[in-house]
């Protein structure tokens, strides 16, 4: 393979959670800023700016990156686009900004998340406030007459199929959501830090769209999540050691996922890991994206790293946990650190090839493997990252 | 509390499907060049682009494909509900559609139950749901 001539030279993650009083610009732009400041650039060094508005960003969604280069007074971009694969977005993102790179289109690209769809409690009654999923519901439509709301069903519905044809089971989902959470417990920036679950806390957290509990599903999060990406010649001058893009690839399969039981990741998988050089057993720790349990348990098949339908077993006995022969989310994940799309496994990735993990670090972090995906298991991401070029 | 239950909208692509429903008749598309079955509506032919298209009765049998129990209220309608079951039906004659199955429990419940379709009143319309069907008695 031919050595990455770009890299990821900055990393900007604003404070997550139950987080108010700034709008999702707003927390776009405090991202960039923390992203440029880790790499030792300033704003007018940026020429690209790539940006997945979160749901909340309304409107301004429309041209979301135009939005956030006027907060942030940046002139003369040469590269700027909203990006709406949902959690493979910012996957995408980055392999736009290296594709632009190399292009000579542009030379340092940030590449941002941010979303802002909690609101304050109400100080009245005291109540929490922010529905988590009201402001993703889609009323009218022909499902909603059938009560069918939000996207936690919809994956239940594959979910159930996967069990009825690979008798995966409630324990094997529970297996998943411990195990991140026992990720957590290293990060101080996860929101359900210091907070440990065990595996009868996860059977007793109430039925959200059963076969998912409560904690089968992410988090909702209010926060902003940056990288910036500029030339591996650039990046050999900043602040931060450089983190390469080894493999990079997207699929975005078609078709039903009830049907298929498959994401994107069977396709891009293969094409990252072929532009890498590598097989699947070289990687060393996966971030993988986790809007729910189950997302993790067919992503670990699809890449190959057990059969298609062998998920279940595979995260048993704290296999993707700390110590485990396979460390996948070791920042806690959506499931228990914060839901920021693609940009939360991005991130931790980032860091864990840095060394960056303090009580999470796992001991081996040379090659990692990131994914995205968005929609219901429609479109995915893979990135490859490394601490060396090639 | 009983709100009225969400009356779906009727796009141009969905008319002649809530007119045969109102018949109790369940309808499908058929694609008038390839002959591809399809649900829900579209006004081409995912398979040939082919936009000659014509809507024909169908059995109205199938059996759960997948399903769910929908335990949150995201409209008032539903809050005395809860647990619903959601289900993808696959029909007979292939298509899925997203229905609910009445007159179910969770001991009843299962992928593979054979079901038939009911008309249930919803506003000024009549909305395809699904039960369970009898099953043949003997061999």
């Amino acid at each position: 393979m031919k050595p990455s001539n770009t890299a990821i030279v900055g990393l900007g993650v604003t404070d997550q959670g139950k987080v108010y009083g700034r709008s999702p610009v707003g927390f776009a732009v405090e991202a960039v800023r923390r992203a440029l400041e880790d790499a030792g650039l300033d704003p007018q060094d940026l020429d690209g700016l790539l940006v997945n508005p979160g749901m909340s960003w309304g409107p301004t969604g429309s041209m979301a990156s135009f939005a956030v280069q006027q907060a942030m007074g940046v002139r003369d971009v040469r590269l700027s686009a909203s990006v709406g694969l949902g959690g493979a977005s910012a996957g995408a993102m980055v392999m736009q900004a290296i594709l632009a790179i190399e292009a000579g289109m542009a030379e340092t690209v940030a590449c941002v998340f941010s979303d802002a769809p909690l609101k304050p409690p109400k100080p009245k009654d005291g109540k929490r406030g922010g529905s988590t999923g009201a402001a993703y519901a889609h009323a009218g439509g022909l499902e909603s007459a059938y009560g069918m709301f939000g996207v936690n069903g919809r994956y239940a519905l594959v979910a159930q199929r996967h069990m009825h044809e690979y008798g995966t089971t409630q324990d094997h989902f529970g297996a998943i959501a411990v195990s991140e959470r026992a990720w957590a417990q290293g990060n101080p920036a996860a929101q359900f830090c210091g907070k440990p679950l065990t595996m009868d806390d996860y059977h007793a957290s109430r039925w959200v769209t059963e076969p998912f509990h409560l904690l089968d599903c992410c988090l909702v999060s209010n926060g902003g999540v940056a990288v910036i990406v500029t030339s591996a010649e650039r990046a050999r001058d900043l602040r931060r050691a450089p983190v390469y893009v080894r493999g990079m690839a997207q699929s975005h399969p078609g078709g039903d996922p009830i049907e298929t039981l498959a994401s994107g990741a069977v396709q891009a998988g293969k094409a990252a890991l072929a532009m890498a050089g590598v097989g699947i057993d070289d990687i060393q720790f996966c971030e993988l994206y986790d809007c729910y349990t189950f997302t993790v348990l067919v992503t670990l098949e699809d890449y190959g790293f057990c059969e298609k339908g062998e998920g279940g077993a595979f995260v048993e006995e704290g296999r993707i946990g700390p110590g485990g022969a396979l460390p996948v989310n070791t920042g806690g994940g959506q499931l228990s650190s914060f839901y920021m799309w693609g940009m939360t496994p991005i991130s931790e990735g980032v860091i864990q090839i840095r060394g960056d993990g303090g009580e999470r670090q796992v001991p081996k972090h040379e090659l990692g493997l990131v994914s995205g995906n968005g929609g219901i298991l429609a479109t995915h991401s893979t990135l490859i990252l490394s601490g060396s070029a090639s | 509390m009983s709100t009225e239950k969400i009356v779906p909208a009727v796009t141009p692509e969905f008319e002649p499907f809530f007119a045969a429903a109102r018949e109790g008749t369940l309808v499908v598309q058929r694609c008038g060049s390839c002959g591809t079955l399809r649900f829900p509506a579209r006004s081409l032919c995912a398979r040939c682009l082919s936009s000659t298209t014509e809507w024909i009765p169908v059995s109205g049998r199938g059996e759960v494909y997948s399903f769910f129990w929908m335990h949150q209220v995201y409209h008032p309608s539903f809050a005395d509900d809860v647990p619903y079951a959601v289900a993808v039906v696959k029909l007979e004659e292939g298509p899925t559609m997203t229905t609910n199955v009445l007159d179910c429990s969770r001991e009843t419940l299962r992928i593979g139950l054979r079901v038939e379709v009911v008309f249930e009143s919803r506003g000024d319309l009549r909305l395809p749901q699904f039960r369970p069907r009898e099953e043949p008695s003997g061999p």
